[in-house]
């Protein structure tokens, strides 16, 4: 293997590990919020137990979040050295950004809100969690704009054998990368969701602390519900987008090889690489593709053979990840209005059934969300900037094949042990339960101010 | 004044910055259990850079942020050329994380054990190649028309390895320190002890250092340009040396204000010496890596300015606010008491 195949798989090693943290970061961060402030404004204890026992499971995913994160910020130089000399100059700029407007403010109010409980009031202690939510959504939004930038290049000229920024409004107002931000935010908060009522589903199998999970249940539901219809009405809207900016990933996602006008949505399909066609394409709904891309009936769809070979993604991952994405997202509709139905009902912990499904349910967001990336970034190959730089024409020429094979052995080996770590104390601190003794944050909390 | 001027100062000010308040955590990371005795007095250790680590590593990742805006061209090259060298500085830091992080998370002797290893590897290792990286940034890196020749060994060359050895001993002098302030009775006298004995050895290796500078480096020649930057290099040595004064007056607070200062004045030192090179070449001085052919166009320059011209202060500002708040010495019965409260 050359460094470039070395480089890429370890980007998407570090990048896709990475992403396990974050998502249910910007989610949880708001429903602990919401906890803490309903806790603020009733006074009821619940509440603060609710705040706490979500939050130690914050927390611990929160740290992997952010030990990963400090990777992203240099491997751009590290790999991606001629990437990052004809790009920086725009690129750059919201990646440090994210670092000066929105990362020190998470990184620094966590240990207020960890640490904070006896020291400030109880008003200020919950604004802190939530300028930790408020941060990391603001985050994800500058990274986004980054990627979007990469998906679909705007504000920039070529001078100096460079991407020059001329337009800084135009990167921030890109709408590829916004609407990258909400879908991306939103099925965050659709695993969040996911990961809450699984946890509590959990309890109520065993009817351990039926009123605290019901509770929790009931929260999440209904912000599942909201999420989870809103990322598929926002995804509709970024497919439309990519049809538009990007027809070879457009292309590929649906395994659309021929050009046509009119053209039809087929539920089967299975691709054929080699011989530039589909195998199998069956049940097909007229039209419908058309109207889903450019929402016009008669829209003319490109196909894949009307690009040269090189420059088309890997259609068979791109398609699958897409399709299955795709259908997960609509699963998650189904799952989330039966939760948000039941969980108005007195006897949820006796629908055994149902509590089992969304037990079980806790890996899918996470599937759906790094499925979600694949097609991203898959789907944009063999540009690394769509359009302007290939990925192979980006890789550092410094970097030897047996330092990237010795980095990648470590990359891998470190970030195993660290999913062992974190999958085995979150299922500790999630078995447990919420902890009733609040004697520790509570014995001064209630009257003190700063 | 130039937006490269301007970026080149926030450059230096990120770095030092970064040194001053993770430098400590180092320190703390390095001595733990040494000075600990009992497992409270090393949760309680542990516990005084708890709610602020965090935080002060951002600043790392807001120096290589600004140094991918600002200078990109610096930035593809310098983390491409020292590869290894990072890589390890970047694992260290996340074993040194989950170690802080994830310490009181299990309740078994053997966990604690373990995390007490990845947080002394995870703060000895950077803290020593953050050193060596900028030793042989100083002394230039061999890179010419052709690329780079050096290697992750031929970057352990002596004078990489004495400001390796220089930023060492200053990080455990300032966590020490640091630690003897922010704890009580004997953990905080054991704490300032271990300060004490740690400034000599700084001592004559910061001589070493100033002397062995001017053979092996060209940092001097902006001095002796312009006399009046000696100022800076000057001011590093008297707050290396009030450090000892404040601590013999038993002032733990005094010392450790001296010693914030004297790492902001080294990194400094060396930053007012590189210019206006970022990475200079000791091949060939064509070759080196300015901030004027290694930077961003004056409109992305301009914006990134603007950005942080008003985002800086507020972070600095906040960060002032929640160290205030966790401004009480701590001790090992509060410590203690407090369980599993977070």
């Amino acid at each position: 293997m050359d460094t470039l195949t070395l480089s890429r798989l370890q980007f998407a090693v570090t990048a896709g590990f990475h992403f396990i943290f974050v998502p249910l970061t910007l989610g949880l961060s708001i429903l602990v919020a919401y906890m803490e402030s309903r806790y603020v404004g009733t006074n009821d204890e619940m509440y603060l137990k609710m705040a706490k026992f979500w939050g130690k499971l914050f927390l611990i995913n929160f740290a992997l979040g952010i030990v990963t994160g400090i990777t992203l910020e240099f491997q751009f130089g590290m790999n991606w050295a001629e990437y990052s000399k004809y790009v920086g100059d725009i690129f750059g700029a919201p990646l440090a950004i994210e670092a000066t407007v929105a990362f020190f403010l998470e990184s620094t109010f966590i240990g207020l809100w960890i640490f904070g409980w006896n020291k400030v009031s109880k008003k200020v202690h919950a604004l802190s969690i939530w300028l930790v939510a408020i941060a990391t959504n603001l985050s994800a939004l500058w990274i986004l704009l980054a990627n979007g930038w990469m998906q679909n290049p705007v504000g920039y000229v070529l001078r100096n054998n460079r991407a020059e920024m001329v337009d800084f409004g135009a990167l921030l107002t890109n709408i590829y990368g916004w609407l990258k931000f909400g879908h991306t935010l939103l099925s965050g908060y659709v695993l969040a969701a996911f990961f809450v009522m699984g946890v509590s589903a959990y309890h109520l199998l065993k009817k351990n602390r039926i009123d605290f999970f019901k509770r929790s249940f009931g929260i999440a539901a209904t912000f599942g519900l909201v999420a989870s219809v809103l990322v598929i009405v926002i995804g509709t809207f970024h497919a439309e987008r990519v049809a538009i900016t990007q027809p070879t990933k457009f292309a590929a996602m649906e395994s659309v090889w021929d050009t046509q006008k009119g053209a039809a949505y087929n539920l089967l399909v299975i691709p054929d690489t080699e011989n530039e066609r589909n195998a199998i394409e069956a049940i097909g709904i007229p039209k419908f593709l058309s109207w889903l891309a450019f929402h016009d009936w008669d829209a003319e769809i490109k196909g894949l053979k009307e690009f040269p070979k090189e420059e088309r993604p890997p259609v068979v991952p791109v398609f699958f990840s897409f399709r299955i994405m795709a259908a997960l997202g609509f699963l998650f509709v189904l799952l989330s209005l039966m939760a948000t139905v039941m969980s108005g009902k007195h006897n949820l912990e006796d629908s055994r059934w149902f509590l089992k499904v969304m037990l079980f349910a806790i890996p899918l967001p996470y599937l759906a969300n790094q499925l979600g990336w694949l097609v991203a970034e898959l789907g944009r190959q063999p540009w690394i900037v769509y359009g302007l730089l290939k990925t192979s024409d980006a890789v550092s020429k410094a970097i030897s094949v047996p330092q990237v094979v010795a980095s990648l052995i470590g990359f891998t080996l470190l970030y195993g042990m660290l999913a062992a770590v974190d999958i085995y104390l979150l299922t500790t601190y999630a078995k447990k339960g919420p902890d009733d003794d609040l004697s520790a944050i509570l014995k001064v909390s209630r009257n003190q101010e700063v | 004044m130039e937006f490269q001027i301007i970026w080149f100062i926030l450059w230096g000010t990120l770095w030092a910055v970064y040194f001053m308040v993770d430098g400590f955590d180092f320190g703390v990371g390095i001595l733990h259990s040494f000075i600990g005795k009992t497992e409270g007095e090393k949760k309680t250790i542990i516990r005084t850079i708890g709610p602020v680590w965090d935080g002060n590593e951002v600043w790392l990742v807001t120096a290589g942020g600004a140094t991918f805006a600002a200078f990109p061209g610096t930035y593809a090259l310098m983390f491409s050329y020292l590869y290894s060298a990072l890589l390890l500085i970047l694992f260290a830091l996340i074993v040194r994380g989950v170690g802080l992080e994830f310490r009181e998370k299990i309740d078994s002797a053997g966990w604690k054990r373990g995390c007490d290893i990845a947080i002394f590897a995870g703060s000895f290792l950077p803290a020593l190649l953050f050193g060596v990286a900028f030793g042989n940034i100083f002394q230039g890196i061999p890179m010419d028309a052709t690329g780079y020749h050096g290697t992750l060994f031929k970057l352990l060359n002596s004078y990489g390895l004495l400001t390796g050895v220089l930023f060492l001993l200053l990080f455990i002098v300032h966590g020490a320190l640091w630690l003897a302030v922010k704890t009580n009775g004997d953990l905080s006298r054991r704490a300032s002890s271990v300060a004490g004995k740690s400034w000599y050895a700084l001592l004559v290796v910061a001589v070493l250092f100033l002397i062995y500078t001017a053979f092996a480096t060209n940092l001097y020649a902006n001095y002796l340009a312009n006399p009046v930057w000696f100022i800076v290099p000057v001011t590093a040595v008297l707050a290396l040396l009030g450090i000892k004064l404040f601590a013999l007056k038993g002032s733990y607070l005094g010392s450790f204000y001296s010693s914030c200062l004297t790492v902001l004045t080294v990194t400094f030192t060396g930053v007012i010496g590189l210019y206006p090179n970022l990475i200079p070449s000791s091949l060939d001085r064509n070759y080196s890596l300015t901030i004027f052919n290694s930077s961003s166009s004056p409109y992305t320059l301009k914006i990134m300015t603007v950005v942080a011209l008003i985002f800086v202060p507020i972070v600095i500002g906040y960060q002032i606010w929640v160290y205030r708040i966790f401004r009480q010495k701590l001790t090992a019965d509060e410590v203690l008491k407090e369980g599993e409260s977070y």
